[in-house]
């Protein structure tokens, strides 16, 4: 149950909400506090961030937890300012609700790259995320939530305490200057302590004192590791994943749709699903079935047996054909030319030209997709592990004909998102098994098949550069790169209306990289694929920074140069701060002392989501094959608001970076995945996984990202590194086509 | 016809389909959730639990076959009594999204009891079996090394 179930059901038995549940405090500076989202009837609270009661404080962030950490740093950013012990800190998500608006996903739209953005550009993007609120964007992704939440929950904290200074001067018939305040409670000079339970319902009725935040130099909490409070209930199987929820009377259901993606269900038989022990019913849901049944285990074999027949794809039947359509964009006009420095047809000096490729790529999340519904008195809820809570009523009130105000979205502990969990297909889908159950909870679970199946793939891409040397000096990187992009498509899921104009995924990552090339020129191309694809940990970053960090380790090459003196010289006159975590990682992996035979080393930088990130990998032939042996990673996010769970997104970052460039590929035949489960689209596991170091920069003028900057440039410092070994250039994604990797 | 079966020390009597696999009668026949549906072929260990104190991918074991004494997740440790195995890994702040490591767990558990002082090369040969999408190898790799030498010196 959570907390938040709990809050309820005391305020319900006990009558008197504010005494009850807690006190919680609107404290937003700006502008009055949206309207309160934690209403009496859900919990004894007048406001989003902060819930006090006799057993300490829950910080409500309106944040998913998918294994990021970002709900423990928000409560930490809060509780600096508050004056509370660590270990009477809870969490939790809180309903969707418009106060937990994301006002920095939308920096992401502003033209021009992140490390040369003007401080007057910045403030327009914390303007226009003020837009976000209307629109009622709660999003947990875009490593995001700290831009977003760092300045707010302190400021939500430092208000609440002065808010309860100013009830207790008041109570104690002292000025609010001689109080100080500490563990939870307000001190008198005396040495009188008054616990903030004492006080709050009354510091809850005032208006709330604006003042700034505490100097960095007085913090005890930020800047250091801290405990995560959801820790022991994910290591004892005490945490409710979406998949665990459990509710009186639930049934268990799972799916099967159209393996050709967007295609129709032509003809389908459920006889044979319904002689299977335990299913109990098979509901058309339009592109496929959902078998109702005692488990999930019956639902799932119900599933399969139900006999289906399928319409076309709106799209080629194989990958070959989607090669094809990839490679056709690059004869239309760009999409996009978001970088055009100096003159990119003047071609001078020692030319070279490279083709990469990139394929479709799961995002293959630990939990398969799954929601539960209950559908009663023509309104829909819903228990969902799901990164924009929104966008899940939205789509599950479409689903259904319902309006999405209609929908309420209980957001359980997600087992693992990486994006995938920004959509909400299988929110839609439990919305209508339970429209035809009404009354009954209904626990939808797919199977890993389908999950794998039937995902919102990170797009492919084929990406052409050219490039000139001349005197041991990059003169020339001219990249096109042609991709499907989604802002288009998943624009339109997300907002209820596709995104116009040039498409930013298609290129982000490669032209936006703090590079000095005299002629550097990007231009993004539009392939027409409507293969189902969507946000994949660090978008097209992903591939950019593959194909970027491989090129200008060609560009090296071809100059005769070592990759990281040749990085360094080109980066340094554009970002002291990406030349940093160059010259951190350097120092890191000993990258200058002399190897042993058999060993190879490459470098790779990104600059994505506000963070720079250098990594070095080292690999080591071991007989025929290749260990990852060791990964270094220097980061610079501004501040390391929690260094333990920095390095832990930066280190699990890299994996799924290096998971994804060995092993990961969606392909298609007949118009379908043909990857169905772990064994056919693997990851790396504990013993292929190399040993890694991280360190972190605070250099960085800006704060930046922490869940995503660490994907980028794993696949090209493995690429990199493997070219240093063997002599051979891997151009074409996944790795294990080319090399054999002791796995 | 209701199978006995016994898990975490108490007797059940469970009346399902025979051929339904373990991990199903645990999750959504008796509600024990603790242990984690992640690819029903046995491929990845999130659904890991000890049959007579031997690591099983309960996905993998039908209720008919079930040969012994089932321990989850739920048996190891609890919040209020972890098992040095879940100390450590709070100590060492192992978990992201927390999804595998009940597996992850279970395993280890298995590893330190016929391997109760293991090397790397130990470990990563005995964990490999059990995926981790959000990559905290490391720390779990820690975590069974600290957990190792605590259970040792209680031992002592």
């Amino acid at each position: 149950m959570s907390r938040l179930g709990k809050v309820t059901r005391r305020a319900f038995l006990i009558g008197s909400a504010a005494v009850a549940g807690g006190v919680a405090f609107g404290v937003y500076a700006v502008t009055r506090p949206a309207e309160n989202p934690l209403h009496p009837r859900e919990g004894a609270t007048l406001n989003p961030y902060l819930i006090i009661d006799a057993e300490g404080i829950t910080v409500v962030t309106g944040r998913a937890e998918m294994g990021q950490g970002a709900q423990t740093t928000l409560a930490a950013c809060l509780a600096e300012e508050l004056d509370v012990d660590w270990d009477s800190v809870r969490l939790m998500h809180g309903p969707k609700a418009a106060a937990y608006y994301n006002g920095a996903m939308l920096e992401g739209v502003l033209p021009g790259p992140d490390y040369a953005r003007p401080d007057w550009q910045r403030s327009l993007g914390e303007t226009l995320g003020v837009i976000a609120k209307p629109l009622g964007v709660q999003v947990t992704g875009g490593s995001t939530s700290m831009r977003d939440g760092y300045e707010r929950l302190r400021r939500a904290g430092a208000s609440a305490r002065e808010a309860l200074k100013a009830v207790a001067a008041d109570r104690l018939g002292v000025s609010m200057d001689r109080l100080s305040t500490e563990s939870g409670a307000v001190v008198a000079p005396d040495g009188t302590r008054v616990p903030y339970a004492e006080l709050a319902e009354a510091a809850a009725m005032i208006d709330a004192p604006q003042v700034e935040p505490r100097p960095r130099s007085e913090w005890r909490l930020l800047g250091t590791a801290l405990p995560r409070p959801d820790m022991l209930a994910k290591v004892t199987g005490t945490a409710g994943f979406g998949v665990d929820t459990r509710l009186p009377g639930m049934k268990f259901a799972s799916v099967r749709r159209s393996p050709r993606l967007g295609g129709a269900m032509t003809r389908y038989d459920p006889a044979p699903a319904l002689a299977i022990a335990g299913v109990e019913q098979v509901i058309d849901i339009g592109d496929g079935v959902a078998v109702v049944a005692r488990n999930t285990w019956a639902a799932m074999q119900g599933a399969r047996a139900v006999i289906c027949e399928w319409g076309e794809a709106p799209y080629p039947a194989t990958s070959e054909g989607m090669t094809e359509r990839l490679l056709a964009a690059f004869n239309d006009d760009p999409d996009s030319t978001m970088r055009d420095d100096g003159d990119a047809d003047e071609a001078a000096g020692t030319v070279i030209e490279a083709e990469y490729r990139m394929p479709f790529l799961a995002h293959s999340t630990m939990e398969p997709m799954n929601a539960t519904a209950l559908f009663a008195d023509g309104k829909l809820e819903l228990w969902s592990p799901n990164q924009g809570p929104f966008v899940q009523a939205r789509v599950a009130g479409e689903a259904i004909g319902i309006d999405g105000d209609d929908v309420s979205v209980n957001t359980t502990f997600m087992g693992g998102g990486f994006g995938r969990r920004i959509e909400a297909d299988y929110a839609g889908i439990a919305a209508k098994v339970a429209h035809a159950l009404p009354g009954t909870p209904v626990n939808v679970t797919w199977s890993r098949e389908e999950d794998m199946t039937h995902d919102f793939y990170r797009p492919a891409a084929i990406t052409r550069v050219r490039g000139a040397v001349v005197d041991g000096q990059a003169v020339l990187m001219d990249a096109q790169v042609s991709s499907p992009g989604l802002m288009a498509q998943a624009g339109g899921r997300m907002m209820g209306m596709g995104m116009m104009g040039a498409d930013r995924s298609i290129v982000e990552g490669m032209f936006d990289q703090p590079y000095r090339i005299p002629n550097y020129r990007v231009r993004g191309y539009r392939a027409d694929l409507d293969v189902p694809m969507g946000f994949w940990r660090s978008v097209g970053a992903s591939h950019n920074g593959f194909a970027h960090e491989s090129f200008i380790d060609e560009l090296a090459r071809a100059a005769g140069r070592d990759p990281m003196d040749f990085r360094l010289e080109l980066v340094r006159p554009e970002s002291a701060t990406a030349a940093g975590v160059l010259e951190a990682v350097r120092e890191m992996s000993g990258w200058d002392q002399l190897r042993a035979a058999g060993t190879g080393m490459g470098v790779a930088l990104v600059w994505s989501f506000g963070t720079p990130v250098a990594q070095v990998i080292e690999v080591v032939q071991e007989g025929d094959a290749i260990r990852i042996a060791r990964g270094w990673i220097a980061c610079d996010p501004g501040i390391a608001l929690d260094p333990g769970i920095l390095q832990a997104q930066m280190e699990g970052a890299m994996i799924y970076g290096l998971s994804a460039a060995v092993h990961g590929q969606i392909t298609f035949a007949d118009g379908m995945v043909e990857q169905q489960n772990f064994p056919d689209y693997d990851a790396l596991r504990m013993s292929g996984a190399p040993r890694i170091e991280t360190r972190i920069l605070q250099a960085n003028p800006h704060l930046g990202g922490a869940g995503e900057p660490g994907t980028p440039p794993a696949a090209a410092a493995l690429a990199n590194a493997l070219f240093s070994l063997t002599g051979e250039r891997a151009r074409t994604l996944p790795l294990e086509g080319q090399f054999r990797f002791v796995l | 016809m209701a199978i006995p079966l016994t898990i975490n020390g108490i007797a059940r009597s469970i009346d399902a389909p025979d051929d339904t696999p373990l991990l199903w009668v645990l999750r959504d026949e008796l509600g024990m959730t603790g242990t984690k549906f992640g690819c029903g072929v046995g491929a990845c260990g999130a659904c890991t639990v000890q049959i007579d104190g031997e690591a099983m991918r309960s996905c993998q074991v039908t209720l008919a076959d079930v040969w012994g004494a089932v321990t989850t997740i739920e048996g190891l440790g609890t919040p209020e009594a972890p098992h040095a195995l879940q100390a450590a890994w709070v100590r060492h702040q192992v978990a992201q999204c927390g999804y595998c490591q009940s597996g992850q767990i279970m395993q280890a558990a298995d590893l330190l009891s016929h391997t109760p002082n293991p090397t790397d090369d130990d470990i990563d040969q005995a964990m490999a079996g059990n995926l981790c999408r959000c990559g905290t190898y490391g720390r779990i790799r820690a975590a069974i090394h600290d957990a190792a030498s605590v259970m040792q010196e209680e031992a002592q």
